[in-house]
């Protein structure tokens, strides 16, 4: 049902008639929803320009914050992308092997990173492993969790574009002599990539996202630091700035997110015009919407498989 | 092994408050989430418009800076909840219900189209066709989808220990302070009680997509 029009008859004048003043009372609704939210808002003082003029303003010393900030958080971010990306991959090529002594292990590791909960894992390697002599800074233990995490995710992720190349290729390769890592490296591994780009960068945007757990033990990214922030304006100020601050952080992480979810749906779009891959059948449903790769959306599903649903934290 | 017989009380109290916010919010989520989807396929542009923004936003907003806002943002127009677990439902509801949305619309997506055109072939609207023809079969190929969210809202309760819930991640942090001799079995059990959910589930999810797949 890639067209969801097959739903509904093409609506008469009466029902456009009626839909159009729906469509209006509704929209009146909203907008009085969000003029009373705006109205308790000014009422509490919190519109006016002056508070907000100092996220602008340099001299405060807030907008640099806020600037190294976005730059710690997305320096974890990358960090953790990079190292989860290299350790799944080599997990994924692990649970592919043809040798049960490697299988078995790395089938352990990976399902028992996905059973737990990233905070956890964050939490284990800020409190824990201190004891047993590795310190970690918060940087590192929020660095080290994410990667834990998500190099599990990301393993299955590529284990399952590995095995939804058609068969036929790899027999081939076989047939023309190749070895194995021959069949991998030429033949099934640059197919593969072209398929999961879409579910990698949608769980890149995870990472990215999930990075924001930094707050809890005490990373200075985004949201620790306008708390930070908070903190020590409050103190000259009073509880000024607070609700600015807070927006500031939230409304950066959904420019950051929004940008790379467009990264992913621009290289699905492109990837679905390809020849070269338009001919696999690339999803469960005959038809879905394009920019559904982030979550657990048809995208991931189908790639992965029914048993193997895209994952999201 | 004597320190978790005395700390279990406190243990077993953390897994219910982790169990019931993830059922609470999972029940929100899903009902929450497939109106969202209903809308976007719904007639009324301004509906499907809606419906978009709304799961946009939240699929890309940190489930971290929902909490926070909910937490300390709405104070702000005046509106608080009424206690800090009831902040942490709502917040895993409204974040979870984009992912549940998601999945859902796929599903409806998978549904042949001869279905619909058959629904309103013998005259259903599209509030009939879709509520007894069409949803149904999409919520019978979507069990894999949600139940990967389900999971994934399972795990995610673990942020609302941030934000003073009692649930099993606040009851690790604070017995990993108490007991930094321990530290390991701690770890161990809170592990452990967290496995108790999601591996059941996913046998249980597993179960019932064999049971009820489509066969076409």
């Amino acid at each position: 049902m890639s067209d969801s029009r097959v739903l509904f008859d093409l609506p008469g004048p009466r029902a456009r008639r009626r839909q159009r003043l729906g469509s209006l009372l509704g929209a009146l609704l909203v907008l009085v929803l969000i003029g009373l939210a705006l109205w308790r808002l000014g009422s509490n003082g919190q519109l006016e320009p002056e508070r907000w003029a100092i996220l602008f303003d340099p001299s405060t010393n807030v907008p640099q914050r806020l600037l190294e900030a976005l730059g710690n958080t997305l320096e974890v971010a990358a960090v953790g992308m990079v190292a989860a990306t290299a350790l799944g991959a080599l997990l994924a090529v692990g649970r592919l092997s043809d040798h049960a002594w490697v299988r078995v292990p790395v089938v352990t590791v990976i399902e028992f990173f996905r059973a737990v909960p990233l905070l956890v894992l964050i939490l284990f390697c800020f409190l824990f492993l201190p004891q047993v002599g590795v310190t970690l800074s918060a940087f590192g233990a929020l660095a080290l969790g994410l990667t834990l995490y998500n190099m599990a995710v990301l393993a299955e992720i590529f284990r399952a574009g590995i095995q939804s190349i058609d068969r036929g290729q790899s027999e081939a390769a076989y047939g023309l002599g190749l070895r194995k890592w021959q069949v991998m490296t030429f033949i099934l591994v640059p197919q593969a990539v072209r398929r999961m780009l879409p579910v990698l960068i949608a769980q890149l945007v995870v990472l990215l996202k999930d990075s924001s757990l930094g707050f809890i033990v005490g990373y200075m990214e985004l949201l620790r630091t306008s708390r930070s922030l908070v903190e020590t304006l409050n103190f000259s100020f009073g509880p000024r700035y607070t609700f600015q601050l807070y927006v500031a952080a939230g409304l950066i992480y959904i420019i950051v997110n929004v940008l790379l979810s467009q990264l992913a749906k621009f290289v699905e779009s492109r990837s679905r015009r390809s020849p070269k891959t338009t001919a696999a059948p690339t999803d469960l449903a005959t038809g879905a919407a394009p920019g559904t790769a982030t979550g657990p959306g048809p995208a991931g599903a189908a790639l992965l498989g029914p048993g193997r649903p895209g994952e999201e934290s | 092994m004597s320190f978790l017989a005395d700390n279990f009380p406190l243990l077993r109290d953390a897994f219910l408050t982790t169990l019931s916010l993830a059922v609470l919010s999972g029940l929100v989520a899903l009902v929450l989430g497939t109106v969202l989807a209903a809308m976007r396929v719904s007639p009324i542009a301004a509906l499907r418009g809606l419906a978009t923004f709304y799961v946009e936003t939240f699929r890309n907003t940190p489930l971290t800076v929902v909490f926070f806002f909910l937490a300390f943002g709405i104070v702000y127009i005046d509106l608080q909840f009424p206690s800090r677990f009831i902040t942490a439902v709502a917040a895993l509801s409204l974040y979870t219900a984009a992912f549940v949305s998601e999945a859902v619309r796929s599903g409806i997506n998978a549904v042949p189209p001869g279905q619909a055109e058959a629904a309103r072939a013998i005259g259903l609207d599209f509030r009939q066709s879709l509520s007894t023809i069409v949803l149904p079969q999409a919520f019978r190929t979507v069990v894999p989808p949600l139940g990967s969210v389900w999971i994934a809202l399972a795990k995610n309760t673990s942020i609302a220990a941030g934000f003073a819930v009692t649930d099993l991640t606040a009851v690790l942090q604070r017995l990993a302070n108490a007991n930094a001799d321990e530290l390991a079995l701690v770890f161990l059990a809170v592990v452990a009680a967290y496995l108790l959910i999601t591996l059941p589930s996913a046998w249980v999810i597993g179960v019932l997509e064999r049971r009820l797949a489509i066969v076409r």
